[in-house]
């Protein structure tokens, strides 16, 4: 139906050796990005996901069992049952074998289990949510570039370990925030800090001055931001305002994307500790990879979700083309026997829960005479270990491992 | 479906044909989408019944359609209630909630009745955002199509599709009924003249709200079915934006007119389902088409087709709008009508 | 440390403060539309839009012309207003002698088309407005020893943009007041909608009369919103968030009460400041519950004049 652009990636292209038993659908494969296109993480992804997608389908060659690679895109617009409807119009119309990127926990949790339900693969690299992996694990799903609690660990015992003892959190009053403050008030206690308080401020919330006096009144050493997006751009801004963070309260923003720094400005937010799934500034490949995308985006840089999706694919494509087959449940066991070494992630692993098992980064924000010009925003300060950042598979409560 | 001038056997016939174009269209068109279709068609045929028969906007239809969207999402899944059992269930929580809504703002009439209906609504909303068996922005979701009678699997795209037919069927039977009933007669002529009506020994508030009920009944009916289909509950379905879009159904397909609120919302649906690609521009032609409706299309589609007929076979014409002027408007309605007539001369 | 009701004092009387703040953007809106009702007998509901478009405007302003805060504060009102004119003239006349309701479908639709606009064009991450530089700062506000009994408390950082919202929205809640109800053109404003034979048989252009009082309100929205661009980011959302509850502020001050909408803006601000300390997932729904109990108990609105 005509909820996408078709893109023909690459006409031309070698013809590819391939396996005698190969079984695809339609011969060829298609794949879906299924981004926010128009809403608050219409940066984080939106148009950036897709272009990272086509340059993945460029190195790959274009073609795939001798047939030109399509690629999709739609907008789920944030809401989980547009984008389910489209998953599931996608797998009963369009053939499509995968869909990546998929922001927004909510969108993630419906496609994928419209992606199980289909025998499709949904590789997830924008959603937070652990029940991804968790209650809700799927044989068809892989979480790709982050969740809540890699970033509740890694800021949250970071900034225990640098003095802040007392913990109160502004939290997003909806599945996403619960799960990323439960997830750093367990980090916190870990690392010997406490938890004073929280206040729940409901989603999309303009006015963030009242709950940052509640948090100002307690007295904590930091003040846990577990929201995202405009909230979380918001309490930054308005905390500023009442002179918070000059009263010497820190602030820990618990996901943080490049662009929300770049929307922010380093005035507001140098010093801040954040964790990252990758940035683009970490090595030869990374700065390569990110001249080439911001050449096609108009000069911007590419967030982690955007390596993320550039990378799902491509393992995505090899991982087919060594099954032969676009089976959804084969080409998620493929992947995880494959090693992931790439411009995203160096040995990085899928996991049995369906997780991608890979090393993630504590960043501290920049200052404005720090820094060298746009998008120069983070010190990496330390890698953080796969084993240190991702729950351990034995406290992983998915279903699927209980075999 | 069936028109209230045709004899008998002709609406029969006319009503046959339908069926059978809608038993063979699943076969040309995605069966998911055609279902959408239809759950739209029967929530605003539903609405269609408070706003085109009793005069009343309701600005808070959202809440009837997305409150049972969650009761028979949730019982489907939770409590394993079959298809059938969970659209009961669905629909009778609308109903009551229907009595408790209706009894609060039924006694005020046009714009205070379509704001006291959004204010309500909005709590409703609220409640949905904030009791947990909805699970806020996540919504239900992977709710089982289920077995029919706890026999016939509905999971085929096929299957919900003929499953939904028949409800549609069923909802828009029942509003047929009730319109060409003595009750929809008195509705009518509490809309045109309520004081007549009173005067005539009809107790019209009781005969609203009992319109009221039925159209929120019949609306939570189409959100609990709208679930099967999605096999998911969200804030989506019970957001204003939501009580927006079937007023915008209706006034497109033509008030008051039994086909307009299918034909409105079977466009409306197409329209979402085809333009989602560029993006924001849903919206702009979504209002364009508002603003056009109100300005020069006040009967929509199926009205101005009637109309034009009627007029062709000089039949008696019937005004091109919610009602006589002013008598859903505020307080002494006569005296404002002169003064605006004043007005625009 | 003293407390209320198990709040902390200061915390408590803080709340109250950004309640009032809260408040004088939902006075200001409430203002406006309970203004265009009460002498149009439309229902705007692009109101909400218009707020948003008036924040758009003074970014444009800045943007591209180099105009700063406040001369956008009194061009872009002006502008709007314009704009509205020009709907009323072209898109409300033709409906006066209709019902009441295709007013407030037809400014529905406006809203949408707004909105949509704004968002195909400026995406709803929203754009930065910086607050200007004679307001930057903040004061320290100290509960006085006479209220806590005992040494003075820090209370909380008032940012000075915010002190200046409060006085901002009160004076021009009371200019629009007193406009309207002690000078001569609001009394042919109000004569006009009450008799419109008469007033036209004094020579007055009536239509021209309803068409500047639509251009008011709506002029009224875009200072609100002009005021809320350096606090909130010029969003194209912003409207659709705020609209549902000034309309439920309207409600309960009673329909066409300019009064009454002034103070329940303040008062709700406030109620709503209150909730946010006690049960902050309720501050949502606060205003709503208020608007059922008031029209349950008095179906008119607290200052509304039976309906």
């Amino acid at each position: 139906m005509g909820l996408k652009k078709v893109l023909l990636a690459g006409v031309a292209g070698l013809a590819m050796t391939m396996s005698a038993h190969a079984q695809y659908s339609n011969d060829g494969i298609t794949l879906g990005v299924l981004t926010d296109m128009s809403g608050v993480y219409a940066d984080v992804g939106g148009q950036g996901s897709v272009v990272a997608a086509q340059m993945a389908i460029e190195d790959f060659g274009g073609t795939f069992n001798g047939q030109p690679i399509k690629l999709l895109s739609a907008d789920h617009q944030n809401k989980a049952d547009i984008g389910a409807n489209i998953a599931r119009q996608w797998a009963d119309t369009d053939g499509v074998d995968a869909i990546f990127d998929i922001l927004n926990s909510a969108v993630g949790l419906a496609v994928q289990q419209v992606a199980t339900e289909k025998n499709i693969v949904s590789m997830n690299s924008g959603a937070a949510t652990t029940a991804l992996t968790n209650e809700q694990c799927s044989p068809n799903g892989v979480h790709y570039v982050y969740d809540t609690y890699a970033l509740a660990t890694g800021t949250g015992g970071a900034m225990v370990k640098e003095g802040g003892k007392s913990w109160f959190f502004i939290t997003a009053d909806y599945a996403f925030g619960h799960a990323l403050e439960a997830d750093t008030s367990n980090a916190v206690k870990g690392a010997g800090g406490e938890v004073l308080g929280s206040v729940r401020a409901p989603l999309s919330n303009q006015d963030f001055s009242s709950f940052l006096l509640q948090a100002q009144a307690s007295g904590a050493d930091v003040i846990g931001l577990a929201n995202a997006g405009g909230d979380t751009v918001n309490s930054i801004k308005q905390a500023q305002e009442f002179g918070i963070v000059a009263a010497g309260q820190k602030l820990a923003g618990l996901l943080i994307f490049l662009t929300d720094i770049h929307a922010l400005g380093l005035e507001t937010t140098a010093g801040l500790t954040i964790t990252t799934g990758w940035y683009w500034d970490l090595n030869d490949d990374t700065r390569a990879f990110a001249k080439r995308y911001s050449e096609k985006m108009g000069g911007s840089m590419p967030t982690m979700v955007h390596a993320g999706v550039y990378s799902s694919i491509m393992n995505y494509l090899k991982a087919a083309e060594e099954a032969g087959t676009d089976d959804g449940k084969k080409v998620v066991e493929q992947l995880r026997k494959m090693e992931i070494n790439d411009v995203f992630a160096q040995g990085g692993k899928i996991r049995e829960d369906g997780l991608h098992f890979h090393d993630m980064y504590l960043a501290q924000i920049k200052s404005p005479s720090e820094s060298k010009g746009p998008w120069d925003y983070y010190n990496i300060v330390t890698k953080i270990p796969a084993a240190e950042a991702y729950q351990a598979l034995e406290d992983v409560r998915c279903p699927l491992l209980k075999k | 479906m069936a028109t209230n001038t045709s004899s008998t056997w002709q609406g029969w016939a006319k009503f046959a044909v339908a069926v059978a174009v809608l038993i063979a269209l699943p076969h040309v068109l995605y069966p998911v989408f055609l279902a959408k279709v239809l759950c739209f068609a029967l929530f605003a045929a539903a609405f269609n019944l408070l706003l085109g028969y009793a005069g009343l906007l309701s600005f808070g239809h959202a809440a009837f359609f997305g409150f049972a969207a969650y009761v028979s999402a949730h019982t489907a899944k939770e409590w394993g209630f079959t298809p059938e059992l969970a659209i009961i269930a669905g629909t009778l929580v609308a109903a009551v909630l229907g009595v408790l809504m209706g009894l609060l703002a039924i006694r005020r009439q046009g714009i205070y009745f379509a704001m006291v209906t959004l204010a309500l609504a909005q709590m409703v909303f609220f409640i949905c955002v904030q009791a947990p068996f909805t699970h806020g922005e996540d919504g239900i979701q992977g709710v089982p199509r289920g077995y029919f009678l706890g026999l016939f699997s509905l999971e085929s795209n096929f299957a919900i599709y003929y499953f939904v037919l028949a409800v549609f069927l069923i909802g828009v039977i029942i509003i047929h009924r009730t319109v060409h009933s003595p009750f929809g007669q008195v509705l009518k002529s509490i809309r045109e003249n309520e004081p007549r009506a009173i005067s005539l020994g009809y107790d019209a508030d009781r005969y609203k709200l009992l319109a009221f009920i039925l159209s929120a009944t019949l609306a939570g009916m189409a959100g609990s079915t709208k679930v099967l289909v999605f096999k998911l509950a969200s804030l989506t379905d019970v957001a204003w934006q939501m009580s927006g879009e079937v007023v915008l159904m209706t006034m497109l397909g033509g008030v008051g007119t039994m086909l307009g609120p299918i034909v409105g919302a079977s466009i409306i649906v197409t329209m979402q389902n085809y333009l989602a690609e560029i993006g924001q521009l849903t919206l702009i032609i979504q209002g364009l088409v508002f603003v056009f409706c109100v300005l020069l299309f006040r009967r929509g589609i199926v009205g101005e087709i009637k109309h034009w007929w009627t007029r062709l076979r000089g039949g008696k014409d019937e005004p091109a709008h919610l009602g006589p002027s002013g008598s859903t408007g505020l307080s002494d309605g006569d005296a404002e009508a002169a003064h605006a007539q004043e007005r625009a001369s | 440390m003293i407390e209320f009701l198990g709040v902390p004092l200061p915390l408590f009387m803080g709340q109250l403060l950004i309640g009032l703040i809260n408040g004088s953007f939902y006075a200001v809106l409430s203002l406006g539309l309970a203004l265009i009702f009460g002498l149009l007998n439309i229902v705007n509901f692009a109101h909400g839009a218009l707020y948003m478009v008036g924040a758009f405007v003074a970014y444009l302003l800045l943007q591209y012309i180099g105009v700063g805060y406040w001369p956008a504060l009194i061009l872009a009102p002006i502008i709007v207003a314009g704009f509205g004119m020009v709907i009323e003239r072209f898109l409300l006349r033709p409906l006066h002698d209709l019902d009441h309701l295709y007013g407030l479908l037809l400014t529905f639709g406006l809203a949408l088309v707004l909105e949509g606009s704004f968002r195909h064009f400026y995406g709803v991450s929203g754009l930065p407005y910086s607050i200007p530089d004679s307001l930057s700062g903040a004061q320290r506000l100290m509960l006085p020893s006479w209220i806590t009994g005992g040494d003075p408390a820090f209370m909380m950082a008032l940012p000075n943009y915010r002190a200046w919202v409060i006085v901002a929205s009160l004076i021009i809640c009371t200019a629009t007041y007193i406009l309207i109800e002690r000078t001569k053109l609001g009394a042919l404003m109000r004569a006009a909608t009450e008799n419109p034979d008469l007033v036209r048989a004094f020579g007055v252009n009536v239509p021209m009369l309803i068409t500047l009082t639509y251009g008011l309100g709506v002029g009224l929205a875009a200072f609100a919103g002009v005021l809320a661009a350096p606090i909130y980011s010029v969003n194209p959302i912003m409207g659709s968030h705020i609209i549902i509850v000034v309309f439920a502020i309207v409600v309960i001050g009673g329909l066409g009460s300019i009064g009454g909408a002034i103070i329940s803006g303040f008062m709700l601000g406030v109620i709503e400041g209150i909730t946010k300390v006690f049960y902050p997932e309720a501050s949502n729904v606060v205003i709503f519950v208020v608007m059922a109990i008031v029209l349950i108990v008095r179906p008119a609105g607290l200052f509304g004049k039976g309906a």
